[in-house]
């Protein structure tokens, strides 16, 4: 093994959780959304999401040696050591607040994801591939979306504003490298997440301007996703995720 | 007054030949008013079905047991809304938009399916859903891939290859259940005691006393009655249930060695009353939830018009 095996793991297991957080987050739209196309549309990228999760968790536990299953690492673990970051597990909020987050997320993700492809671990460099063209479709659609929203009517505006308000502050956090992501980017593994800051406020930026909105104001940051540090969301979130395994335990489904 | 049916009207007489010739009836064609009505309602009913039908499966997304598990039952529920949307489109061609159909829906006009008024209440139900009411909607829809309206039997050859997909992911989900620990079996046998009946209700009331069975069999929409569908579907699923070592919640089914058939008990029709009418036990509570995801989305609808309309006016400009 090139890398620390664990830190490797605790990686996959991360990008896993923020998959599974966010896929879980859209799966709630099913039966809700405005209209029949974009439930459609939406259930598509939750389940995306969820198939990325399940590839980002199926490596760790290969990694791992087959300890645990891929359903263990997202069934078996309780909030403090989820280790997505905190945007994906916030509540959908209002259909501006879905579609504002996932324009702060696809614009992140194609950044990550693109990096992640040049990774020295083959492994990484499949599930990158796969994700890009995901993550091309994803931005297509939430940027649309956010502009339909911004420069739509006087309440869709407010509400789409209002939406990134309150996400602002989640999004340093994206940018952050805790120590553990940095003995792995020394390793030629992991994304310099650092860097992909100046692309990403280009492009939110720009996007933001033509759908007439406001760039909210960088005066507070909450992170700790990475640490186990989350939302109160989060821990009901786990409730519902994972009530059968614990209600069943070590039962075949 | 236009299309007013009437016995001598020549393209009466040419549509009554087209089906009796047994050819599609398409949208082209003149109709007589009341064969519009019929497909109109039937295939609006049908469109409804696969929407409200997101509900009690889309209950369980967010708490399916397994991730892959999580991902078939989520493209599952998308294949049904995906129905619903060639169904609307199909039924549009009778010249009623999606719009009027959905009001009808939540003005109580129209109805769907009224096994979705049954909740689902465990894992073991989606298991259930895909292998009997899947499974009962798949023996109705085999039947109307040979329906006298066009539209409706293309929907229908379509429809029928992802249901029957969809059955088979059903019955492999609860065979899980039925091979499992004795709590999911135990699972799995309570979920066919809850959604048997309501799986035979599905083909509706006996010939006997069908309201629009005659009509519509003159006319070729229906193809086969609601008993000889429902005794078709008794007849495949026993052993299907034999299989998974589940037992039918039915005293009075057993072989009838002279007829070749399953005899079986008669269905509580006060129940499938009570449940079309509007008073089954989820009726109240999926209509409320289509008509609130509805009226939440207005203003996102809204601001995809007002946005449509800025950008034509910039394009003009």
């Amino acid at each position: 093994m090139r890398a620390n095996k664990t830190d490797l793991v605790n990686y996959c297991i991360a990008l896993g959780d923020d998959s599974l957080t966010l896929g879980h987050r859209l799966s709630e739209w099913s039966s809700n959304a405005p209209f029949l196309e974009e439930d459609l549309a939406l259930t598509n990228v939750a389940l995306d999401f969820i198939g990325r999760a399940r590839m980002f968790y199926a490596y760790a536990a290969d990694l791992e040696g087959g300890e645990r299953t891929e359903d263990d690492i997202a069934y078996l673990r309780d909030c403090r050591e989820y280790r997505n970051l905190l945007i994906n597990e916030l509540p959908n909020g209002d259909f501006a607040m879905t579609m504002a987050r996932q324009l702060l997320v696809d614009v992140y993700d194609l950044g990550f994801f693109t990096e992640l492809a040049q990774s020295g671990d083959a492994n990484l460099v499949a599930i990158a591939a796969k994700s890009i063209k995901e993550c091309r479709y994803h931005l297509r659609r939430s940027e649309e979306w956010v502009k339909r929203l911004g420069d739509g009517t006087t309440e869709s505006h407010q509400r789409v504003q209002d939406a990134f308000k309150q996400l602002w502050g989640y999004c340093p956090e994206l940018f952050e490298m805790p120590e553990r992501e940095q003995r792995l980017l020394g390793e030629g593994i992991a994304v310099d997440r650092r860097t992909l800051k100046k692309n990403w406020e280009s492009v939110v930026h720009k996007v933001l301007k033509e759908a007439t909105l406001d760039i909210p104001d960088n005066s507070w940051a909450i992170s700790g996703g990475r640490d186990g540090i989350h939302t109160e969301h989060l821990g009901y979130l786990l409730a519902e995720l994972q009530f059968l395994q614990r209600a069943y335990p070590g039962q075949q489904w | 007054m236009v299309n007013q049916d009437n016995d001598n009207d020549p393209r009466l007489v040419a549509f009554e030949n087209k089906v009796a010739a047994d050819q599609r009836i398409e949208p082209k064609d003149w109709i007589p008013d009341a064969f519009r009505k019929t497909v109109l309602r039937q295939m609006s009913q049908h469109a409804h079905s696969e929407v409200i039908g997101m509900q009690p499966e889309g209950n369980w997304i967010t708490r399916a047991p397994t991730l892959r598990r999580k991902l078939i039952l989520l493209a599952k529920i998308q294949d049904e809304g995906g129905h619903g949307l060639y169904l609307y489109s199909a039924a549009e061609t009778l010249g009623t938009s999606r719009e009027e159909m959905v009001k009808a829906l939540h003005e109580g006009k129209a109805k769907y399916a009224s096994i979705f008024n049954y909740p689902a209440l465990t894992w073991a139900d989606m298991g259930a859903i895909g292998w009997l009411v899947d499974g009962a909607a798949i023996v109705n829809q085999v039947s109307l891939q040979r329906t006298s309206y066009g539209p409706y039997a293309r929907a229908m050859v379509r429809i029928c290859k992802e249901e029957s997909f969809h059955q088979r992911q059903g019955y492999e989900s609860i065979m899980a259940l039925a091979q499992g620990s004795k709590e999911q079996k135990e699972m799995a046998q309570d979920a066919l005691d809850r959604w048997w009946w309501p799986s035979l209700m599905m083909f509706g009331p006996h010939d006997s006393d069908s309201a629009h069975s005659g009509r519509s069999m003159h006319w070729k929409l229906k193809r086969e009655s609601n008993d000889v569908l429902r005794q078709r579907f008794v007849d495949q699923t026993v052993p299907q249930a034999k299989f998974l070592g589940l037992e039918i919640p039915d005293p009075d089914l057993r072989w009838n060695e002279g007829s070749g058939r399953h005899d079986f008990g008669e269905i509580d029709w006060d129940e499938f009353q009570r449940v079309i009418h509007g008073d089954g036990p989820c009726n109240r509570q999926r209509l409320s939830h289509h008509v609130q995801a509805h009226e939440d989305g207005r203003w996102v609808r809204d601001a995809m018009r007002a946005y449509e309309s800025k950008r034509q006016a910039r394009q003009v400009a």
